[in-house]
């Protein structure tokens, strides 16, 4: 008998809040009323970003300067503020297309790793076929480090010099750690051989460099190969077609007054109808100047407040019934 | 196995061959080939017994399946985009990584797949290892062989309540009459019991070689005379076997419906294509466009191995099919995934609800349409059988009228009317003084008060003949079947049932749907009332002989005997219809006892305690054209050829012998007649009993004739109707019975809940209109004040002329208009002409009910209103009769009752009560409905609001294809991180609490129609889409302008900001949050961070290494993300506030009421209702102008009363 009464309710479901389907839940209602108070904490909250962002933006300064299509150049600069504590040094492109896909991709990680084995050719397969064309030269010999992204490496270099009382006095450019750390670190890495050079052995530079990747900077034996400050910046490719990159750090600031900018051009900008800039900026912890977003949570801070009085018009127009 | 050559197997098999694919089997015993070589068995050819309802074999899974899968038009599509991908000048992605999606996809398939399959595996191996009795020549008795080992040719014992392994041929039974009865359940749903015969003249005496011969004798007969159906106990020559079995080759695969929504849906992904084609356009002239803006060839650009560029127009073209694959996730693909996933959830939460539990039968909701679920909740028509839907199908003896003279039977009707409770003791009160140990499964039929003055009349001598005639036809025309109420039917255990139906289904939800289905090859026995007994007797019997010396064969024929008394309250009787049986009962409790039926003889017991002992000389069965059956028996005493003739009313009347000079039997007829009406009026269904005395010569012509009939090959139905219909005539009338059928628990607050959710409820029926309109009365279908229409064939004409000059569209000024049809008129209002008119007419109407239809009129009329009006129809109903009409609906429910499961099997939504479809419909199909529209429309957006990032991009990257984001990234987007809430969203979400939609039918009236999901809704959404992703895409752009960040540094913000903005889009869009929802969405931004966090380590990944955790450590990162998410989701934050504040939907203010306390609210929905309801009565005239001539038009209505 007992045995028969279980039978009978073996079907029945289980009488639980989820598969009844009543959870404690709660139910929202995004109505007039509700939603004034939120409001209101939304745009204050904003209005005090929106001003933070923006005053430190104000503090912040930048010196930008457009460059004509001359092969050598002095420029004549004059820094009309003094910003506290280091400036950063850019360089910049425009109309430059460092994000495509396919050039993006064209390079050998292997190789850029340090791994001595993507040094040689190997038919098909070393270095990466995501390199071509810059794959090996004529003879069949592997290019070190290979592919479009490397190739097409930022080759100018600048000198800084302010102008105290008619002399040039050379301004000390800082050219360590303005990579990501990760980057320097871990990421690229030169294959272990010392003398370095050696390692280059049976290679070719890339098509464009004038100088083999072992030599990138002549006054610092450790700034050589991949690891290279200002290889590592070009490798790290830009969103957007118009960049600026880190060139050098002015540890010691920028005193107000006049400077001499020496370019040595190289690099070619005619073919994509760009532009190149240097730029001088000092930073805070919001990175550069940058007053757009200060703006924006300023107008949208406002907007929030201003619908919150909305609302409450809304809100006295069109109560729920319950209410009265 | 010998030796043999190639040529001899050749011919061997292609002799089998022939064997299997001939009409006419020859089939030969396996007795004299026992224990020889598989290849010298005579039926080798045939396949085994044991069954397969696997797909796939362990080996061949892999590819069976993906050739399978690959059927799928999206597979393809994700397939030939992978591919698309290996080639290099559109690449667009890793090729690897392309894989991922069509992987994912396919695997989870072949997973769901192989899982089901194991379980059929599992449940065949089950059944094909069950026992079963095989006789055995060398053991010299039946021997226990599984089932698969079951052959061809095999003799079978199977005894009392054993399921029945193959399809048999029925050679003897230990029942005197060599009959057996089987219950066919597994095979068509019927549950009364059928008789079966054996085979005729087969004397199974001699040794091995005769029996070969018998068996030949035996399949010829069988293929000359009798059909499938005959075959059947005790011992049997298996006929087919596994797979060939009736109920194999019968099982189809379940249905497939698509549902509006559905349909509706892939209107929208072709918009969704010819936008991503329009987006790939653009993409690909900006490339052009780019290219040719280029003085000279820069160092960026890449050129071909040989050194040389594709022209602009060449590599744009290419660029295109790279635009594809990169912006694939615009077309939804996963949406139907999603949507499957989201279906088997809300079937999940719609078969657990209480409220849909019957604890009488212990049955849940079976959903056997599993992709229809959202239809629910936009019905518009209802079209509902009466008996057994809107009534129990519990009959109840209640009035009878014989010779003219009526016996109301009051007390009977007086403790129907009663309580519930005061029923159950006057019950048990009856029960007691009937001796009855055990119920009958239809309780209530027993129960009969006898009428005082009736039962003097019978005890006396007056008239004796006329009453005990009709009593004894009661007692004998019927094709219930007596049985020992002590030898109870044996249940098949539920769980094997329901494990080999499920094996029997491919569709992929039959987990969460326990489907009762045509299930396997075996049909419940039940043996007759000695079966027991002689079963034993037999075997030991034939034991002993083969001991002794094999001189006879176990499978002799015992002595005839004749069945024992049997105490007369120990019978059970089953019945093939639930008002037979209160008919049997009803005359046995006048004393005119139906002791034993077998197909030659009737045994009834008089009140006298004498037994008769009826010959049956032939059984003319019920059909629906004829509607009456009749039974041809011969008299034992007076050796008469009489006919016992039941049936509806006008089917007997018709057929009366009109004698010119008995004015008896006119005033007789007469009178029954004003007796049925009054019958009719109150509800009960009505059947005229007669009898026809025929002379011996008479019946001799007939017979003949009849037995041409019976053996015809073609046209057999035919000739058997025609054959029955020329002897029903000049019939005698005994007298009629009314037969109560009571409607179900609260059936009229049902249908009044339906009707205020805007629901039409029509009543489609085979009673007569007074019955009809009665049940259409107590069922609140029709109101007291209400205008009823009746249409009747008389009053046709008359009808058509008015309506010429009344326009019908009017008639809805008057609000409470009902129409009555029968079926005569119904045809004729289905003709090409008429039926546009019909249709607008009844579309004006309250309700209709229609009487005397046909299951196929009953089906046309579904799909007239279906297809002329495009609304969303409903079909309910129990019976066989219903299963055309079912079929017919967008959406069939079948009440699984007393009339068997045919109307069950054919269903989308099988329920035990008519009261169920009230939740059903109003709470979960509009939720259902809600849900699953809410999360189509979120499931698009969200793909937009995605893809749309990349393609802002492409103005910025020169159209070249690329991504910000890392393509692995991309894809665990979709799969992982905003996948499972979308889902959530469609199984959980609750815009208005279950109370509040039952509270407030009319709530129900937002699915109708378009309801949420149309085509404003899906642009709005999209448009938010757009709007969305250019806030996600330019603040950051304008944030980082001309700064030193590197591409994945800034599709970091951008990824997170889409993610924040989907994420909170959908919190803004969920009305009800519970536990699951919370966990779920801090799970999924939990899971962001954690795999992106993850994926920034070294050796995963290069490009992207590092990246998000730099930017965690930026706090630009969060201001970013901040302010575009914020700005991103104020239009539609503001879009809801304000439709919550300023308009005054029904859904927004139930949501107010449902925040309020239990009791305010309900005070608030009776005042609502009774507001409501005022303005209904207006709002409902709206849509129509108001008719100028209201006043004529009453008239005329009025005037087709008549």
């Amino acid at each position: 008998m007992q045995k028969k009464e279980n039978q009978e309710v073996e079907n029945r479901p289980d009488n639980t809040a989820f598969t009844q389907q009543r959870l404690p839940a709660w139910q929202p209602i995004l109505s007039a009323g509700i939603v004034i108070p939120l409001f209101v904490l939304v745009g204050l909250a904003f209005i005090g970003i929106g001003v933070a962002l923006f005053v430190t933006s104000r503090n912040l300064h930048v010196l930008e300067v457009w460059k004509n299509n001359l092969l050598w150049l002095n420029m004549a600069l004059y820094v009309f503020f003094s910003p506290q504590g280091p400036v950063f040094f850019y360089y910049g492109l425009t109309n430059y297309f460092q994000n495509q896909r396919a050039y993006g991709v064209s390079k050998d990680y292997n190789q850029l790793s340090g791994d001595l084995d993507y040094f040689t050719f190997f038919f098909s397969i070393v270095p990466d076929s995501t390199c071509k064309p810059y794959r090996y030269d004529v003879n069949n010999k592997p290019i070190v480090p290979c592919g479009s992204l490397a190739n097409s490496m930022f080759n100018d270099t600048f000198n800084l010099y302010q102008m105290k009382n008619g002399v040039k006095e050379e301004v000390p450019l800082d050219g360590k750690g303005i990579s990501w750390w990760t980057d320097y670190n871990i990421k690229y890495r030169n294959p272990s051989v010392n003398p370095l050079r050696n390692a280059f052995n049976g290679t070719v530079k890339p098509l464009y460099w004038s100088k083999p990747a072992y030599e990138l900077d002549p006054t610092d034996t450790a700034n050589n190969g991949f690891i290279n400050q200002d290889f590592l910046v070009w490798m790290r490719r830009s969103a957007l077609p118009n960049f600026r990159k880190l060139y050098r750090r002015i540890t010691d600031g920028l005193p107000a007054g006049n400077y001499s900018l020496e370019i040595s051009y190289n690099y070619p900008v005619i073919a994509f109808d760009g532009k190149k800039k240097v730029a001088f900026s000092n930073v805070s912890w919001m990175g550069g100047k940058n007053e757009f977003l200060g703006i924006a949570y300023l107008v949208i801070g406002s907007l929030c407040l201003v619908m919150s009085v909305v609302m409450l018009i809304i809100y006295a127009k069109f109560k729920f019934p319950e209410e009265d | 196995m010998p030796w043999m050559s190639p040529l001899a197997r050749i011919r061997d098999a292609l002799a089998g061959q022939r064997a299997r694919d001939k009409d006419l089997r020859n089939l030969v015993s396996n007795l004299p080939y026992e224990g020889l070589d598989k290849w010298k068995q005579p039926n080798r050819h045939f396949r085994n017994n044991g069954i397969k309802t696997t797909k796939y074999s362990v080996l061949f899974f892999i590819p069976m399946n993906l050739f399978e899968q690959f059927h799928r038009l999206a597979n393809l599509y994700f397939v030939g985009l992978a591919i698309l991908n290996f080639v290099p000048v559109v690449q667009a992605f890793e090729p690897e990584v392309a894989l991922i999606p069509i992987c994912v996809i396919l695997a989870l398939t072949a997973i769901k797949d192989a899982w089901e399959d194991f379980r059929r595996y599992k449940s065949d191996k089950k059944l094909n290892r069950l026992p079963c009795f095989v006789y055995s020549s060398k053991e010299k008795c039946f021997v226990e062989k599984r089932w698969k080992d079951v052959r061809v040719g095999d003799f079978v014992k199977v005894e009392s309540n054993d399921i029945v392994p193959a399809d048999l041929l029925l050679l003897y039974t230990s029942d005197p009459n060599g009959v057996c009865h089987i219950e066919t359940a597994n095979l068509d749903g019927e549950t009364n019991l059928k008789q079966r015969r054996a085979v005729p003249g087969v004397c199974i005496t001699v040794s091995n070689t005769d029996i070969l011969l018998i068996i030949h004798a035996v399949i010829r007969t069988g293929c000359l005379g009798f059909s499938h159906p005959d075959l059947v106990l005790k011992q049997h020559l298996v006929y087919l076997k596994g797979h060939e079995t009736k109920a194999m080759l019968n099982n189809n695969g379940p249905r497939y419906k698509r549902s509006r929504l559905e349909r509706r849906l892939n209107i929208d992904v072709i918009f969704c294509i010819l936008l991503l084609f329009t987006m790939c356009i653009i993409g690909s002239l900006g490339h052009y466009l780019w290219l040719e803006s280029m003085p000279s060839v820069p160092l960026y650009l890449v050129p071909q191995t040989d050194g040389h560029l594709d022209t602009p127009s060449l590599s744009s073209f290419y660029k295109f099919f790279s635009m594809i694959i990169l912006l694939q996730v615009l077309i939804p693909i996963s949406l139907y995934v999603s949507i499957e996933l989201v279906k088997i959830g809300q079937i999940y939460f719609i078969t657990n609800d209480l409220d849909l539990y019957d604890e009488e039968t212990d049955a849940t909701i079976q959903c056997k349409a599993l992709n229809i679920t959202e239809d629910l909740g936009q019905i518009q028509y209802i079209f509902s059988d009466k008996t057994g839907t809107l009534t129990e199908n519990k009959m109840v003896f209640r009035r009878c009228s014989i010779m003219g003279r009526e016996y109301p039977h009051k007390e009977n009707g007086m403790f129907l009317c009663g309580p519930k409770r005061a029923l159950k003791m006057y019950i048990y009160k009856i029960k007691i003084l009937m001796f009855t140990k055990s119920l009958p499964p239809n309780q209530q039929e027993t129960e009969v008060i006898l009428d005082q003055k009736l039962l003097r009349q019978i005890r006396g001598t007056e008239k004796i003949d006329a009453y005990q005639d009709f009593f004894l036809a009661l007692a004998i025309c019927n094709t219930v079947v007596v049985s020992m109420a002590t030898a109870k039917r044996l249940r098949v255990s539920a769980r094997l049932t329901a494990e080999f139906q499920q094996t029997n289904q491919s569709n992929p939800l039959d987990t969460l749907s326990s489907l009762v289905r045509r299930a396997g090859s075996w049909t419940r026995l039940r043996a007759p009332i000695t079966s027991e007994t002689s079963a034993n007797d037999l075997t030991t019997q034939g034991q002993s002989v083969n001991q002794t010396g094999g001189q006879t064969c176990s499978l002799h024929v015992p002595p005839q005997g004749t069945a024992p008394a049997v105490p007369a309250g120990k019978l059970c009787y089953e019945a093939e219809s639930p008002d037979e049986a209160a008919l049997v009962h009803t005359a046995k409790a006048y004393g005119f006892v139906l002791m034993s039926r077998t197909p030659d003889s009737v045994t009834v017991q008089l009140p006298s305690g004498a037994q008769l002992r009826f010959e049956v000389l032939d059984t003319l069965s019920f059909d629906s054209n004829r509607k009456r059956m009749s039974v041809l028996v011969r008299h034992p005493i007076s050796k008469q050829c009489i006919l016992y003739t039941k049936g509806a009313d006008y089917a007997i009347m018709e057929l009366l012998e009109t004698p010119y000079g008995e004015k008896q039997q006119k005033a007789i007829a007469s009178d029954t007649q004003q007796h049925l009406d009054c019958y009719a009026k109150e509800g009960l269904r009505t059947l005229c009993i007669a009898k026809k005395v025929l002379c011996d010569g008479e019946y001799e012509s007939w017979a003949v004739q009849r037995q041409h009939a019976l053996a015809a090959m073609d046209n057999r139905e035919q000739l058997i109707m025609d054959s029955a219909v020329q002897i029903e005539t000049n019939l005698c009338l005994l007298g009629a019975t009314g037969v109560e059928d009571r409607l179900q628990d609260s059936v009229p607050d049902t249908v009044m809940t339906l009707r205020e959710a805007g629901i039409q409820v029509w009543v489609l029926t085979g009673d007569k209109p007074e019955t009809a309109v009665n049940i259409g009365y107590a069922c609140r279908l029709l109101e007291q004040d209400d205008l009823v229409i009746n249409m009747s064939c008389k009053n046709l004409c008359y009808w058509e002329k008015q309506s010429c000059s009344a326009d019908p569209r009017n008639v809805d000024t008057t609000p409470d208009i009902s129409l009555v049809i029968d079926g005569r008129t119904l045809t004729m209002l289905m003709s090409p002409d008429l039926r546009d008119r019909f249709v607008d007419l009844a579309r004006h109407c309250r309700s209709v009910l229609c009487c005397r239809v046909t299951p196929l009129q009953k089906s046309e009329v579904v799909k007239l209103i279906r297809e002329k009006l495009k609304v969303m129809t409903l079909a309910v109903g129990d019976g066989a009769n219903d299963v055309n009409m079912i079929q017919a609906a967008d959406i069939g429910v079948g009440i699984s009752g007393q009339e068997g499961m045919q109307a069950v099997m054919a269903s989308d939504f099988a329920i035990s009560r008519f009261k169920h479809l009230k939740k059903l419909l109003l709470v979960h199909g509009h939720w259902c409905y809600s849900r699953l529209a809410n999360m189509i429309i979120y499931f698009f957006y969200k793909n937009a609001a995605n893809v749309n990032l990349l393609f802002w991009y492409q103005f910025f990257c020169g159209f070249t294809a690329n991504a910000m984001i890392d393509h692995w990234l991309m894809i665990f987007f979709n799969l992982l991180f905003t996948s499972v809430p979308p889902i959530m969203f469609g199984i959980m979400d609750k815009d208005v609490s279950a109370e509040m939609l039952l509270g407030l039918p009319e709530l129900y009236r937002t699915g109708q129609g378009k309801g949420e999901y149309s085509f404003f809704t899906f642009w709005i959404s999209m448009l938010d889409a757009f709007y969305q992703s250019l806030v996600a895409f330019f603040i950051p752009y304008f944030t980082y302008r001309g700064s030193d960040i590197d591409i994945y540094a800034f599709g970091t913000p951008l990824n997170t900001i889409s993610l924040f903005t989907i994420l909170l889009h959908l919190s803004i869009e969920i009305k009800a949050w519970t536990i699951v929802h919370v966990f779920i969405i801090l799970g999924s931004v939990t899971l962001y961070f954690i795999v992106t966090l993850a994926y920034g380590v070294r050796y995963l990944n290069y490009s992207g290494y590092w990246t998000l955790q730099a930017q965690m450590v930026d706090p630009m990162f969060y201001l970013v993300c901040l302010i575009s998410t914020v700005i991103a989701l104020l239009p539609r934050y503001l879009f809801h506030v304000l439709k919550n504040s300023i308009t005054c939907s029904p859904i927004v203010e139930a949501r107010h009421l449902d925040t309020l306390e239990p009791s305010t609210r309900d005070q608030w929905i009776k005042e609502w209702r009774s507001f409501r309801g005022r303005v209904q009565d207006k709002t409902s005239d709206v849509s129509v102008p108001p008719s100028p001539s209201l006043e004529n038009l009453q008239d005329d209505t009025k005037q087709v009363k008549l």
